[in-house]
């Protein structure tokens, strides 16, 4: 067996200090007072205002309309991130369901422009989209900040490649069952892809809560503030007489990070389980 | 329970393959059908129509009285069981059985019953809770002939159902399933490229050829009356020996080459002679009785334990002769031999059609 050696770990604990030392610095400075930190930058030490600067991010109202705090962004960041995954996963595993087993004419030409939209992010076609969110009247709505972002190519590209990896005789299998193209996508296909979908939603869940352009376009109304967009606010809104609360928004982008962790935690478990147990 | 009729079934797949190219079989009732032949040969294809997977181009399906080219696989009242089994991985056992019964809106009492039912006579009943990735080979065979078994429909269809198993396990099985089909005494066609496991399993076997019938019949009528070279040269193993002969008069003669004699049955100028490998007996010097007499040079004698085989050649080389003889039997390579068959034991081909001659 290979025994590891002191060259391998410092290997690792290299890679571990660039990717932890930010967010430990981002930590200990979030515990500090705005004074401390605006006279002698980042801290590399614990403050005594851990407490407080977390309550005040969480519960005081901010901004201009004062009826935002951190827990309002933090919740409409939530519905964000499951509307952004939940969809994405819905729509992407349906349209690869019509891809591979429907024969429709030019099905193979429909894949292929849907993948060719992959080459169109959002960013570039931002303004035709903000246009006909805006004609619809979603300006400001929950719908009008995730349902322009859920058609997914990656979501499809990816469900499209397991679906065929399924063997046909399953399919037929269940046509002898009985089971229509309702009940086999249910109670086969849907089972089946659980790693699959758990892997997508890991991935697309931290994509949609770190989402900020599309936000910072649809949503004016400070009670629709998503969290990575407060953080820029608070900086923002205090720039002026004031000693910018770089305390506050170090403790919100704490906050901030919180979340997606606990997705990957979570979900990765599952994950690493599905893939053990391979069911095909 | 019931007949299936297959009226001049023919498919053509996209870009003009013809996979079956009009097959007629008339099913009885509880027969055992085995559709056997070489890979491509259009078996599953065959099959897939009966059971509703694969549309028919032309040509009429009957099971039981109903017209049923339309009908979808469901209500076909036919069960499949897949070669690579096809179960529900994420399912268990149970459900596994119990699926397609719920799709028809069974009671959860009948099904109970019917999946316990099948279990007992497959010997699952302790694996009822497993995930089929949790069986073995043998095991997971076992449920999904439980699944057929639980639909109690009236045709079971097999798409080689046992090449994934290994050479025992597989005999076992052929056991089994022949035995489960004799007490069910529900309708089958089944599909195998292994000539061995068509033997012994069907009451019927049809040999098919690049989507044609070659041959119907019972396996001892197939074996002892083959209809062509080709079906000749399928059904047995080692094949049957088959040679080119040409006819001067009364007498027959290798094409090319010396090494053969014998009698013109069949009154023409050229035939293919087919001879079994059990039908050449080995005699002490030339022979001249009727039938087929040869002289050949062994090549290489195979022990395979009961019985012995003998592969020769003629002194100008030629087709390669296969010899049955008794596993006691010494013969080296280089030896001269003199073989006889008897005139029943000959059979006629026609040369350029390959078909029989009787
Ligand atoms: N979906 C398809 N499209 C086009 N041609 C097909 C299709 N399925 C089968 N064929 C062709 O039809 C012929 C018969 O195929 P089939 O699967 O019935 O063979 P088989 O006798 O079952 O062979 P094997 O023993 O290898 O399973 C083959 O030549 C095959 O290439
Ligand atoms: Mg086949």
């Amino acid at each position: 067996m290979y025994k590891l050696k002191i060259t391998d770990h410092l290997i690792l604990l290299t890679g571990v200090f660039f990717m932890v030392a930010p967010v430990v610095l981002t930590f200990m400075t979030s515990t500090h007072d705005a004074i401390a930190i605006y006279k002698g930058g980042v801290q590399f030490l614990p403050g005594d205002k851990f407490l407080e600067n977390y309550e005040t991010v969480l519960f005081q109202a901010g901004g201009f309309t004062q009826e935002v705090n951190g827990f309002v962004m933090l919740k409409n960041s939530m519905i964000l991130g499951f509307g952004f995954a939940i969809g994405k996963i819905v729509i992407s595993m349906l349209a690869a369901y019509a891809i591979v087993y429907f024969r429709f004419p030019f099905a193979s030409v429909c894949f292929w422009i849907i993948f060719a939209t992959l080459l169109l992010p959002l960013e570039v076609r931002i303004l035709p989209s903000y246009e006909i969110v805006q004609s619809l009247g979603m300006v400001n709505t929950y719908s009008g900040l995730i349902v322009p972002l859920i058609a997914s190519a990656t979501g499809t590209f990816f469900f499209r490649q397991f679906f065929m990896s399924v063997p046909d005789e399953l399919l037929e299998a269940a046509r002898i069952d009985g089971a229509g193209p309702w009940k086999f996508f249910k109670d086969i296909l849907v089972p089946l892809s659980k790693t699959m979908i758990a892997a997508i939603f890991i991935i697309m869940f931290v994509f949609g809560w770190n989402q900020y352009l599309w936000p910072t376009l649809i949503t004016t109304d400070e009670s629709l503030f998503t969290l990575v967009r407060g953080i820029k606010q608070i900086l923002q809104v205090w720039v002026g007489a004031q000693i910018p609360a770089f305390n506050e928004a170090m403790a919100l982008a704490i906050l901030a990070m919180l979340p997606p962790v606990l997705i990957v935690v979570i979900f990765q478990s599952w994950f690493v389980k599905g893939l053990v147990e391979s069911d095909k | 329970m019931a007949t299936i009729t297959l009226d001049t079934v023919r498919k053509v797949y996209a870009g003009d393959v013809e996979a079956v190219k009009g097959v007629s079989i008339d099913i009885a009732d509880s027969e055992f059908i085995v559709l056997v032949g070489p890979s491509g040969c259009g078996k599953s294809t065959l099959l897939r129509m009966i059971a509703g997977l694969e549309d028919i181009t032309t040509g009429e399906i009957k099971i039981g009285d109903r017209l049923v080219n339309k009908v979808d696989p469901a209500d076909r009242d036919i069960a499949m069981v897949f070669q690579n089994y096809a179960l529900y991985p994420h399912m268990s056992v149970y459900n596994n059985l119990a699926y397609g019964l719920k799709n028809r809106g069974m009671a959860k009492e009948e099904i109970d019953r019917r999946v316990k039912e099948a279990a007992r006579i497959l010997e699952i009943g302790d694996y009822l809770d497993r995930k089929p990735r949790a069986l073995s080979g043998g095991q997971r065979q076992r449920v999904a002939m439980g699944r057929a078994i639980v639909r109690e429909p009236a045709a079971f269809l097999f798409d080689e159902p046992l090449s994934n198993l290994d050479a025992k396990l597989r005999v076992q099985m052929r056991v089994e399933i022949k035995r489960l089909q004799q007490s069910l005494g529900t309708t089958s066609v089944y599909v195998t490229h292994d000539q061995l496991e068509a033997m012994t399993l069907a009451d019927r076997l049809v040999v098919l050829n690049g989507g044609n019938i070659e041959q119907i019949g019972a396996p001892i009528e197939v074996y002892d009356k083959p209809a062509s070279t080709f079906v000749a040269s399928f059904i047995g193993s080692p094949a049957m020996n088959l040679l080119n002969v040409k006819a001067d008069g009364d007498g027959l003669s290798l094409e090319n080459g010396a090494g053969l004699s014998g009698s013109n049955a069949k009154g023409k100028d050229s035939y293919i002679v087919g001879i079994r490998p059990e039908h050449l007996q080995v005699v002490d010097g030339p022979s001249s009785g009727d039938g087929v007499n040869l002289e050949v040079s062994v090549d290489v004698l195979e022990p395979v334990g009961a019985e012995s085989f003998v592969y020769a050649s003629f002194p100008d080389g030629g087709p390669e002769i296969v010899v049955r003889v008794s596993s006691h039997a010494r013969h080296e390579p280089g030896e001269k031999m003199h073989l006889h068959a008897d005139a029943k034991d000959v059979h006629f081909f026609d040369s350029s059609t390959g078909r029989r001659i009787d």
